[in-house]
């Protein structure tokens, strides 16, 4: 017990019980390649933060999820997106809000914390950085997809009225739907946030958070996915990454919460994590996936779901969207 | 219990030999500040007002580094920060990248009231201000003349420092102060809670001399620079990426709560275990009226009060 490498990623917290089959398959074929992904990488001996930045570039990059290209729009139809990274041995982090043109949010994150002397840049200083450092950048078209303009315009009625229905074009039903997650109906919200918490051989600890934020969500309009504590965390004891509700998270400083019960009351990752679900999210929603230094795995939520995939060294692995 | 107030004005290399000229404006405005806060909680003004009404005046006070007085990016503008949380429901607020609203904090109390939001920045949370119809003014009313100072010694430095860093010295042992070399700013904060133990911290920047456009520091990041439960209420300062890897403010009430500290115990904890030596100093109050103000910079700009009838005004270490 204890020692190896483990690895777990996220594609977000709150999924509409209605999701069709074909979707969930989908979400699951992708969280399955990007776990064998991270393996590969730790089995070549990669470093925690490197796996981590490599899995969270490859979930930014397909559209499935709300992150990079697929990333849900603000008010005015565009994208806005952020990021943190945290590298758990000394604690350095870097973090971006406010992107508009870069391909990878994540690397940007990493290049904060490595070739900035700060921790956290948004907006145009942050694409001016991005410029600088010669990351890739793209139209902001390119990560704006068919479905999320539907969506954008069903969370704009939504304000007003409550829909239930599957997907944009075929609505045609209007039913009170009691599932809501951030103020939006379960079925127009998407889930915030990809993430990835890794530990390596050494037991070196990292992780990382992505996301386009909340659908609809006002320009300028910071979650806490970017904000170390809130929805990124790693430490010498463990990696956390956190998805759901940006508000609640925040207020609980969920990622760092984790971190705390296990260094100031002892408590082992499973039971710091479900000590976080139950007591400090109040009337909030969200989920988290954590790593341990001794090469533990743990998850947890209080949603209706949360994409997700875990595996660690002993040749355990799952892949899975419900309880 | 009685209530309680502690309000700072930035830690930091704050040197001994700090001139009257410049030593005294700012502990006259630490006074006056600390007289609004008691008054407005003799007044039986919730925490949450108290520490908003004292973060906006040390704003509106050109000595530190917060609203006017804030200090420059590398481009020689402003960009301003702040946050602020109610620990009775821990609702929060928090704005970056704030180029002209006169109040900071006030604006990040609008985004906690009336967005469903916790936090915006730059062009976004400009427009709020705007529609908001909060009081702005264009760059001038911000910038004075020991910030622009300041900005062209760090250029010269060719670092970013914590204001209150001495100019760079071929040997860091000699202290040689130079004229307008002070950068004796720093974050602003105020914490408090009143006699029913209701808690609220607020926390204000213009952030660090020479940063880059679109840096964000702790300030508005919730539970490093500003934090606030029903246990106690915390505003920090000193260097951002210190105080945001070690989550310094929420980390007080977490030691708290989970080894049994007293509110002393935590912050010492914090600024002497957690934190690199001359990186953080913070003001923490708790639910039963106790209040400390610690750091492990050289000085920190400060005031306190409890309903009892102690005060404190402070500088470097007692």
């Amino acid at each position: 017990m204890g020692g190896g490498w483990a690895i777990v990623v996220h594609g977000g917290a709150g999924v509409d019980p209605n999701l069709p089959v074909e979707r969930q398959e989908d979400a699951k074929r992708l969280l399955t390649r990007c776990l064998n992904l991270g393996i590969s990488a730790l089995r070549s001996s990669l470093p925690a933060i490197d796996v981590v930045e490599l899995v969270v570039k490859e979930l930014e990059s397909d559209p499935l999820f709300n992150s990079g290209r697929g990333s849900a729009l603000t008010e005015k139809g565009t994208v806005e997106m952020e990021a943190s990274i945290m590298d758990g041995p000394k604690r350095r982090c870097g973090a971006v809000s406010g992107l508009t043109t870069v391909k990878n949010p994540i690397s940007l994150a990493r290049l904060v914390m490595d070739k900035s002397p700060h921790s956290y840049l948004a907006f145009s200083g942050a694409e001016e950085f991005a410029r600088q450092q010669g990351v890739e950048l793209v139209d902001n078209e390119y990560f704006i997809t068919e479905q999320n303009v539907g969506m954008l315009k069903l969370a704009k009625e939504a304000n007003t009225i409550l829909f239930d229905y599957r997907i944009p074009e075929t609505c045609n039903a209007l039913v009170e739907s009691p599932l809501q997650m951030n103020g939006l109906p379960i079925s127009i919200y998407a889930p915030e946030t990809v993430g990835c918490v890794v530990v390596d051989k050494q037991g070196r600890c990292a992780a990382g958070t992505s996301t386009g934020g909340l659908m609809n969500k006002m320009t300028g309009r910071i979650g806490d996915s970017p904000l170390i504590g809130a929805g990124t965390y790693a430490s010498h004891l463990c990696g956390v990454s956190c998805t759901g509700e940006g508000e609640a998270i925040i207020r609980g400083t969920l990622a760092r919460e984790v971190g705390a019960v296990m260094e100031y009351k002892g408590l082992d990752l499973q039971d710091a994590v479900d000590f976080v679900i139950k007591e400090r999210l109040d009337e909030g929603k969200a989920g988290i996936i954590a790593v341990s230094r001794n090469g533990e795995v743990a998850c947890g939520f209080n949603t209706t779901g949360m994409f997700r995939g875990c595996a660690t060294e002993d040749g355990f692995m799952e892949v899975g969207i419900w309880e | 219990m009685g209530w309680a107030i502690a309000l700072h004005g930035g830690a930091g290399d704050i040197p001994l030999s700090l001139s009257p000229e410049r030593r005294l404006p700012r502990e006259t405005a630490l006074r006056h500040c600390l007289q609004i806060g008691i008054a407005a909680l003799q007044a039986k003004r919730p925490p949450l007002d108290v520490v908003e009404l004292v973060v906006r005046e040390l704003e509106n006070n050109p000595n530190f580094n917060a609203g006017r007085g804030s200090v420059l990016t590398d481009k020689g503008t402003v960009e301003m920060e702040a946050c602020i949380m109610d620990g009775k429901t821990k609702k929060c607020g928090a704005v970056s990248g704030l180029s002209t609203v006169v109040n900071a904090i006030s604006l990040a109390r609008l985004v906690m009231e009336k967005t469903p939001h916790i936090y915006l920045a730059f062009d976004g949370a400009e427009a709020f201000a705007r529609e908001q119809g909060v009081e702005t003014a264009d760059g001038s009313h911000f910038i004075t003349p020991e910030n622009l100072e300041r900005l062209k010694q760090a250029k010269e430095a060719n670092r970013v420092q914590i204001d209150f860093t001495q100019p760079i010295q071929k040997d860091e042992k000699k202290r040689t102060p130079t004229p307008d070399g002070d950068s004796q700013l720093g974050t602003v904060g105020c914490v408090a809670v009143n006699s029913d133990g209701n808690l609220a911290a607020a926390t204000s920047t213009g952030g660090l001399v020479n940063k880059m456009i679109g840096r964000i520091g702790d300030t508005p990041i919730i539970g490093a620079g500003t934090y606030a439960n029903n246990r106690c209420a915390v505003s920090a300062t000193g260097k951002g990426e210190a105080i945001i890897r070690g989550t310094v403010a929420r980390d007080v009430s977490a030691l708290m709560e989970y080894k049994g500290l007293s509110l002393k115990e935590a912050a010492a904890y914090v600024v002497k275990e957690s934190t690199p030596e001359g990186t953080v100093g913070l003001v923490a109050v708790s639910n039963e009226g106790e209040v400390t103000m610690q750091f492990n910079t050289t000085g920190m700009f400060r005031a306190c009060a409890t309903e009892d009838g102690f005060s404190e005004i402070g500088i470097w270490q007692m």
